[in-house]
Parts: structure tokens; C-alpha cells; sequence
């Protein structure tokens, strides 16, 4: 049995895959954490992941899971009551424990227990449930005509699963898709016992895990006055402290760089959230307006009255789809003419493209350096012009329009061919081209398939969870053989 | 003339092909001042070139704040986009740049010094 807890520590040491591989073990280091949570599955992940199982059935999960987890061996040895949950299982959760096992038993670990959720990977029941009315239409635009086959589809599932597993004992959680905050909400809902139907409470979990799900973003990362960042090379990773009662303060390690104040927290509040009234997560509808933030200085924030509704009866659902290629590159063009010369450039490349038998079905053509992927009112025929000017039209420095910008021209096609030669027409300007431009070494840019991604819904009585668990010995061991 | 950035701090992201922008003003005097002075007309124009289909502003008041959502401005979104910016990362950057009128008060409006 284990003693009531009064309030809990989670840490987020990682906002995304591909997120810095040394946060999350200096996070547990110094943190003081009840949880860790790992956060990696962004949008399109899955369908990435997707791809690399096709090619490899014991693929199709985040490797850098179970490589984290072999560093943290020592620390998972020095805080026996240290548990991590984490959403690094993407399409092979059991893949994945069994890989995070082979550490943990071969490091005198095996009696870690591990669970793994699954049940969110609806690619493999699409016609079954298209069978039973599910229309998998376009969650904005439910008028558009449906693409061709997904190459993956994942419900959101939500934090019971994951209460679930820590409810049997596991120490070490891995999910597929879950919604981001419901990896907070689930060690919560274990430690507190809450009602799943206490809106409020349920509300202020999801908050606490909305603002740490991206990581440093609440630490000091994206901070519009980032020069008032200290140290932020070492920025630490968020700590949410939860009590019983149901407050919440968001914090970072003691001696972490990086800052946790109103600016942080109330910035990552807003970070993409659609109507603040209605921020919905598989768990609860969470309220946003009524919310407060109090500075306690420190690197304490106090965050409280966050509100609750029950959630839809539908989950979300992302999917995608394969849709043709696309591909980009890149040339330096110098001058007193820059920015002209690399947009005849740009028309020349696509115009060659063309010429060769290709004409693209789109194309864009960007000259960074004038402003060209900062969209402000500083276009000359703007309403805003007669401020944007001079920036526009003099550049920065001295009065001077620019005199080197990046060309970068862009293309898609559903047809492979005609992308790879839009690929082979920017060395030829080399010597086909003006005068005044660099940067040719390197690789030829080359096509990438393209995954589009298709957000829908389905009815949360046709999505089952289901929880795995096993000691990491067991998993470690091998697959089971199912008796015939 | 000020800019919106002595006033207010910001943050911008993606869902799927839309935009959102937070924009939090750093004290209460600020916050009325840009519930009257950033519409969402003039935030649907500053972005003209991204030609927005819808642009919402939602209320945060006890914040002090703002989302604005800038419906379809992301050329199909983060895959599907053909521009650098395929996430709306810098919309927040380019919008604290707006010019506003210099307001009666704003040395109310001004950010608290940063902590030493």
C-alpha cells in the first residue's frame, strides 16, 4: 500500500522528438520528481513512424526512449519512487517496452515493472468502423471529399488508460497517441484519486499539463524578451507541483538556467490553443478565461481557476494520407541587385523545370532578406506601408537595400519525375546563370514524399483502451507465444 | 508612435492550416488599450498577405490577453506548406511590430523591469 500523497512533482523533459537529450536526465537529476514525462509525438510523427514499420515490424516506436532510459539506469537505482510516463510507444508501444526492458534487465532492473497502452491505432479498423459509421470526414471542413487510403489514423486517448497502468504498478508507462496533457492528468488522477468527473479539478491537471507539455517553452523558450533569459544554455526543463487540494505552481529545477515567471507561464498558456473558453482534451474541456497566474518569485508561478466541462463524446483523431513530393533548395545571390537577381533566378530554375516537360503543380519562391517569411503589414502594397517603407525598401543597415539574400524555391507534384528535375535545375545556373552567386557545395536538394495530414473524429465508445503490463525481465525475455 | 511590442509580449503557433497568436499585455493599463487600438480588423490587415479566410480575436481579460486565429494562412500547413514558415513560429514576431499611437499613459503600460 502505498501512503497517501498530499502533493506531487511531475517534470516534462521533452517537448517534442528531437527535443535536447540531455533534459531529461539532468531534470530528474535535480528535480525532485514524483513523474517523469517524455512527450514526443507531434502531428505527423505517427505517420513517419508508419513509414519506418513498414519497412521493419519491430520498428515504428521513438528509439530515443529506451536510450534515455538506459542513461538514467543509475537514477532509476537512486530514486526507487521515480516513474516515468511516456507517449514514445507511437505505433509499437509493446516494441518499445520490450526494447526499454533489454536495459533495464540487463542492468539488474528486471523487476520494473512496464505497461504499455494501446488501442488508439485505428489504421488497422478503418473498415470496420467506416462499416459502423464512422465517416472519418475533415474535423474543419467536413465538405471536403476524403483523400485516398491513411497511412496512419490514432485516436486521442486520454489519462484513464495511463492511470490504469500506474494503478497495477508499473513504473514505466508507454503509450501510442494520447492527447499531450493527459500525460500529467494520468499520474495525478493515480495519486490523488479525484472523481473523473470533477470537472474542475480534472481542469486544473490538464492545465498543468498543457503548460509543461512543451517543454522549455514555459521555461524561457520562445520568450518574446529573450535577452532577460539568464543562462540559457542550461535552460531547465518545467516542474508542475500538483496538490490534493488542487493547486497548481509551475517551477524548474533549483540552479537550471532559464526563468519561470508570469511572461513564461502566461505566454505557453496561449501557445496554440484555438477558443480559450473551450481548449478541448479527451479527459475534460478545460476553461481558460477564468484563469489566474501569480508570480511567487523564484521561479514559482501560482496558476489557479482553471474551469471544467465534460468533454465531447468524440475523440480526435489524426490522420494521413501519402500526397505526392515535394522538395526545396537553396543559393546565396550577392549584389547591389540581390534581391532581383535571385527572383529572376527563382523564375529561371521553375521556367527550366517546365521547359524539360514539368510543369509543377505548385511552386513558391522566397528571398530571405527581404522580409520574405516575416508576413507583417511590410508589404509595399500594404495598409500598413507608409510605417513599412523603409524597412522594405532600404534594408538595415545604412540605408542600403540588401545585397545578399538566400534564394529558396520550393516545389510539390504528385509526380515524383517532375520534382527531381526541378531538383536538377539549380546547379546548372552555375554557369547558365548571372553573375554574384554561391553556396553550390552540398548534396542536390532531393524529394520527400509528402504526408498530409487529416485531422477527423470518431465515437469514444468505439475506441477500447487496453493496458499491457510486465516486468521488464518477462518483456525482455521475448515475445510470448500465443497457445494455439 | 509606439509598436506593439513595448507593450505586449506574444507567442504563435499551428493547428493544422491555422495560425494562432497569444498576445499578453504587461499590465492592466496596456490590456485596455489594446482591447480598443488591436482589433481584429487591424490584425486581419496587417496580415493581408497571408489572406486569411477568418480572423477571431478571443478574450483572456484576467491575463491581460488575447488569441487572435488566423484561419487558413499557412499554405496547407506544416506538410503540405511550400514556405519557410510552415508553423506560424514567427507570426507573433512580426505582429509585436505593428505600429500603435503613442498612448496618453504609457509609462502604465510598460513592462516590469527584468528580474537581476
Amino acid at each position: 500500500m502505498s501512503r497517501a500523497v498530499e502533493s506531487l512533482r511531475i517534470g516534462n523533459g521533452a517537448g517534442f522528438w528531437g527535443d535536447n537529450l540531455d533534459a531529461p536526465i539532468r531534470l530528474a537529476e535535480a528535480g525532485g520528481l514524483d513523474f517523469l514525462t517524455l512527450e514526443y509525438l507531434a502531428e505527423l510523427t505517427l505517420s513517419i513512424l508508419a513509414h519506418q514499420r513498414r519497412r521493419d515490424p519491430a520498428a515504428g516506436y521513438v528509439p530515443d526512449f529506451p536510450d534515455t532510459v538506459a542513461r538514467m539506469i543509475p537514477l532509476l537505482k537512486a530514486q526507487p519512487n521515480l516513474r516515468i510516463v511516456t507517449n514514445a510507444g507511437g505505433l509499437n508501444p509493446e516494441a518499445c517496452a520490450r526494447a526499454t526492458a533489454k536495459h533495464l534487465a540487463g542492468a539488474g532492473l528486471g523487476a520494473v515493472k512496464i505497461a504499455w497502452v494501446t488501442g488508439d491505432d485505428l489504421q488497422p479498423r478503418l473498415a470496420e468502423l467506416r462499416g459502423a459509421g464512422e465517416a472519418f470526414g475533415h474535423f474543419d471542413a467536413p465538405e471536403r471529399g476524403l483523400p485516398g487510403e491513411f497511412t496512419s489514423a490514432n485516436a486521442y486517448l486520454g489519462a484513464k488508460p495511463i492511470c490504469g497502468a500506474l494503478d497495477q504498478g508499473a513504473r514505466i508507462v508507454i503509450t501510442g497517441r494520447v492527447a499531450d496533457a493527459s500525460l500529467t492528468v494520468g499520474p495525478v488522477m493515480h495519486a490523488f484519486r479525484w472523481a473523473w468527473d470533477d470537472w474542475d479539478k480534472l481542469a486544473t491537471a490538464s492545465l498543468a499539463g498543457h503548460l509543461i507539455e512543451c517543454g522549455a517553452q514555459v521555461t524561457g523558450g520562445l520568450r518574446t524578451r529573450w535577452r532577460g533569459v539568464p543562462d540559457f544554455a542550461r535552460i531547465g526543463y518545467p516542474i508542475a507541483v500538483l496538490s490534493r487540494a488542487g493547486e497548481c505552481l509551475i517551477t524548474k529545477a533549483v540552479g537550471s538556467g532559464g526563468v519561470v515567471d508570469r511572461e513564461s507561464v502566461s505566454g505557453q498558456l496561449l501557445y496554440e490553443i484555438g477558443d480559450p473558453a473551450r481548449y478541448h482534451t479527451p479527459d475534460v474541456t478545460l476553461d481558460m478565461t477564468s484563469v489566474e497566474i501569480e508570480d511567487l518569485g523564484r521561479d514559482i508561478v501560482k496558476v489557479s481557476g482553471a474551469k471544467g466541462i465534460p468533454p465531447p463524446e468524440t475523440l480526435k483523431v489524426s490522420c494521413a494520407f501519402a500526397n505526392g513530393y515535394a522538395a526545396k533548395g537553396d543559393l546565396v545571390v550577392c549584389g547591389a541587385d540581390a534581391a532581383d537577381k535571385a527572383r529572376a533566378c527563382g523564375e529561371m530554375i521553375l521556367e527550366r523545370t517546365k521547359l524539360g516537360g514539368y510543369p509543377l503543380a505548385r511552386s513558391e519562391i522566397e528571398l530571405l532578406g527581404t522580409e520574405a517569411a516575416l508576413p507583417g503589414g511590410f508589404t509595399a502594397d500594404g495598409p500598413f506601408a507608409a510605417y513599412a517603407a523603409p524597412a522594405q525598401a532600404l534594408g538595415a543597415a545604412g540605408g542600403m537595400p540588401p545585397r545578399e539574400v538566400v534564394l529558396r524555391v520550393s516545389a510539390w507534384d504528385k509526380d515524383k519525375a517532375a520534382v527531381e528535375r526541378f531538383c536538377r535545375e539549380f546547379s546548372p545556373l552555375i554557369t547558365a546563370g548571372p553573375p554574384g552567386i554561391t553556396g553550390y557545395a552540398g548534396a542536390r536538394p532531393k524529394p520527400r514524399p509528402v504526408l498530409s495530414y487529416w485531422p477527423s473524429k470518431v465515437s469514444r465508445a468505439r475506441v477500447p483502451a487496453r493496458v499491457d503490463l510486465k516486468s521488464a525481465e518477462e518483456l525482455a525475455a521475448g515475445p510470448q507465444r500465443e497457445a494455439a | 508612435m509606439i509598436h506593439l511590442k513595448d507593450i505586449a509580449h506574444g507567442r504563435s503557433g499551428d493547428k493544422g492550416d491555422h495560425a494562432n497568436i497569444g498576445v499578453i499585455a504587461y499590465t492592466r493599463a496596456g490590456h485596455a488599450f489594446l482591447a480598443r487600438e488591436l482589433t481584429r480588423e487591424k490584425v486581419a490587415d496587417w496580415f493581408h498577405a497571408l489572406a486569411p479566410s477568418a480572423v477571431v480575436r478571443y478574450e483572456l481579460p484576467l491575463l491581460f490577453a488575447f488569441n487572435f486565429v488566423l484561419r487558413d494562412v499557412l499554405g496547407g500547413g506544416a506538410s503540405d506548406s511550400l514556405r519557410t514558415d510552415t508553423q506560424g513560429k514567427v507570426l507573433a514576431t512580426a505582429l509585436l511590430e505593428m505600429p500603435l499611437p503613442t498612448p496618453e499613459y504609457l509609462a502604465a503600460m510598460l513592462p516590469p523591469a527584468e528580474r537581476g
